[in-house]
């Protein structure tokens, strides 16, 4: 496998990894799941409440950070970072 | 000084400063008009993707949507954001590799076809024109209702403003008063939200009020919330579904990707010097949305008990109409808020009864533009909420107008019909395309045509079905063809026009509906405004089927694309 296939397929993980927590914590926790966690209480909300309204907005920065920082070590691991000029 | 002056004061310092930003930040080349020279730093790019995308109807409307809409207004909190992490892995780099100045150039050379880029034109300006009206809306509101000046008037300001700083300065002007009014809106949301959770549950940060206690009492908000509405005969607040959780999820679903594929948001990240930045760009412009996106919901639910309470302070004991406070008094003059004493009791009873209703008419938006005035907050806040909602207008629209006139300038006249022309020509050209998209958007403004109310779905819709799919298969699809490519975006947008059309009338002139917008007409219940996800899903499955039966793009495109997926040589591809 090439260099730039073997950094492609590190790419395509890590984004599915980070696609399926999106997809859990809004889609799954916050709409599919939400009668059932409702009847968890933290604090004064409900917690598939909480993911729809608050909980999933979080997440989802945590993960575009923790993506971009990811590749930024996947660049330069598989030799394709640009120049630092 | 009296509130009016006050916000002419307020107002008037933030247009100065957007006047002084443009004088600073002229374009001298067409780089710098189309993406401010690449150069803007990854954080300063969030914060002005922030104020880009946060528009009139997420600073005024949003959480009065919530504020009624309970649990179901979720959709737009997570649609609206969560498109930021597809943008973030699906688009965002890649489309900064590639380097270019517009979306359609990428969709013209991905797919070898100038068919293509002029499908793609078209989607852009249908939905980004569709989108500017809403703004145009939204300036000429703003100032009639709190600089009491004529509608028409306002909207003649607004624009002339924003002619100033986008016909000089292009994305470079645009990208540096967008970070200006960024600071402005968010103050402006954030500040009377803090007051509000202080004065209801003592806990300064609105996004803890929300889960926190009612101040001096054991009861949590939402409970209580809750409770005061099942005692009205309303749904309760945190588990009130929108139709059905399966439109929910399409709903959000059609959200989220019709936001990853808009075109004057995707353009923003052309402006970053690396790709790198592009990555952490879409974090930073998250981070700036979220901010007032999880104040919001906190600002919708206080906001829907602290007008019921006034309504009803203690069960039973309903407000009488001569003693209402001065707020109520000042926003019945506008018509947003109506009341009618049925049995004129002298007092007001607020019901989920239509028969026994006397507050018979709350115009949504007042949950945001009347919330300094509930809170009892001083003068200079009110006026900073105008200004607020006039930033969110202003620079939503100027990114729209740049997505416009680029798509004019240089994907039709530079890239179709007058490939020859010079740097100085084409600059020229974009600049006149600015003028001319801002008249036109001017001219619907004033005239805002019968479909306006259903335009800003119908963006969506378009980008998720059409623009959002034919990118990211360019991406990741490397056997992806012209021919796939440009038969999915045509049965991705024909299906989400067919759907919205049939149920809501050809453009909008609801007599020709031919089904009818009847809920038992609508495929698996799903919602016209939510449709765009399942043209999205026919537009990747038209496209991989004809691709598939049709020959493969040539050598070099298949170069193209796996340059593209690396980051490395992104200086080399800036050049033209």
């Amino acid at each position: 496998m090439s260099k730039h296939q073997s950094y492609w397929s590190a790419n395509l993980r890590l984004v599915a990894l980070c696609l399926c927590i999106w997809f859990v914590v809004s889609f799954l926790f916050g709409i599919v799941l939400v009668e059932p966690l409702n009847r968890i209480q933290i604090g004064g909300y409900r917690l598939g409440f909480w993911f729809a309204q608050q909980g999933s907005i979080y997440v989802f920065v945590a993960l575009i950070f923790f993506y971009a920082n990811r590749m930024s070590k996947l660049d330069r691991k598989h030799g394709v970072h640009e120049d630092d000029e | 000084m009296t509130l009016q002056a006050m916000t002419y004061l307020v107002v008037g310092l933030t247009f100065a400063i957007y006047i002084g930003i443009a004088i600073w930040a002229r374009a001298g080349t067409t780089r710098e008009f189309y993406v401010a020279g690449g150069s803007i730093n990854p954080v300063a790019n969030g914060m002005a993707t922030a104020a880009d995308w946060m528009s009139a109807a997420s600073f005024i409307s949003m959480a009065g949507l919530i504020a009624f809409m309970g649990y179901g207004g979720s959709v737009f909190l997570m649609g609206w954001t969560g498109g930021y992490v597809l943008l973030a892995m699906l688009l965002a780099p890649y489309l900064r590799k590639f380097g270019k100045f517009t979306v359609p150039e990428f969709i013209g050379d991905r797919y070898y076809s100038k068919t293509a880029r002029i499908v793609a034109v078209i989607c852009l300006i249908i939905a980004s024109v569709t989108y500017v009206i809403g703004q145009m809306k939204g300036i000429g509101v703003a100032f009639s209702r709190f600089l009491e000046v004529d509608y028409d008037i306002g909207l003649s300001i607004g624009m002339g403003i924003v002619f100033v700083y986008a016909v000089m300065g292009g994305m470079k002007g645009i990208t540096y008063t967008q970070i200006a009014q960024y600071c402005v809106l968010i103050l402006a949301y954030t500040i009377p939200a803090i007051f509000i959770s202080i004065n209801l549950t003592g806990n300064p940060i609105p996004q803890l009020g929300l889960g926190s206690t009612m101040a001096g009492s054991e009861v949590f908000l939402l409970d209580r919330l809750d409770q005061v509405l099942r005692d009205l005969g309303f749904l309760e607040y945190t588990t009130n579904v929108r139709l059905s959780l399966t439109n929910m999820f399409m709903y959000t679903m059609s959200l989220m990707i019709g936001t990853a594929g808009l075109p004057h948001v995707i353009i923003r990240f052309f402006t970053v010097p690396k790709v790198k930045d592009a990555r952490s760009s879409a974090g930073w412009a998250l981070v700036f949305i979220a901010i007032l996106y999880t104040t919001a919901p906190s600002v919708a639910a206080m906001a829907r008990l602290n007008l019921i309470e006034t309504i009803e302070p203690a069960p039973g004991e309903y407000m009488v109409y001569n003693e209402r406070p001065d707020w109520i008094r000042n926003w019945e003059k506008t018509g947003l808020l109506a009341f009618d004493d049925k049995d004129s009791d002298g007092r007001i009873q607020y019901s989920a009864d239509e028969a026994s209703n006397e507050m018979t008419r709350v115009d949504r938006d007042i949950m945001v533009l009347a919330n300094p005035e509930i809170a009892g907050l001083p003068n200079w806040i009110i006026a900073l909420v105008a200004a607020g909602g006039l930033a969110a207008a202003l620079s939503t629209a100027a990114g729209l107008l740049l997505a416009i006139s680029s798509a004019i300038s240089h994907d039709l006249l530079k890239g179709v019909f007058r490939p020859e022309i010079t740097e100085r020509q084409e600059l020229l050209a974009s600049r006149l395309a600015m003028a001319g998209a801002i008249v036109l958007a001017g001219y619907l403004g004033f005239n805002p045509p019968d479909f306006a109310a259903g335009t800003v779905a119908l963006a969506f819709g378009l980008a998720a079905s059409s623009i959002f799919p034919a990118l990211m298969l360019g991406i990741f699809y490397k056997r992806m063809n012209k021919e796939g490519a440009i038969a999915g975006m045509c049965a991705g947008l024909g299906v989400t026009l067919l759907y919205v059309f049939q149920h809501k009338g050809i453009m909008f002139v609801a007599s020709t509906s031919f089904l009818g917008d009847m809920t038992p007409n609508w495929f698996l219940g799903i919602e016209p405004n939510a449709f765009g996800a399942v043209g999205a899903i026919v537009n990747f499955l038209v496209a991989f089927a004809v691709a598939r039966v049709t020959a493969p793009p040539p050598e070099h495109i298949q170069h193209l694309v796996e340059d593209i997926r690396v980051p490395a040589g992104a200086g080399a591809a800036q050049s033209h």
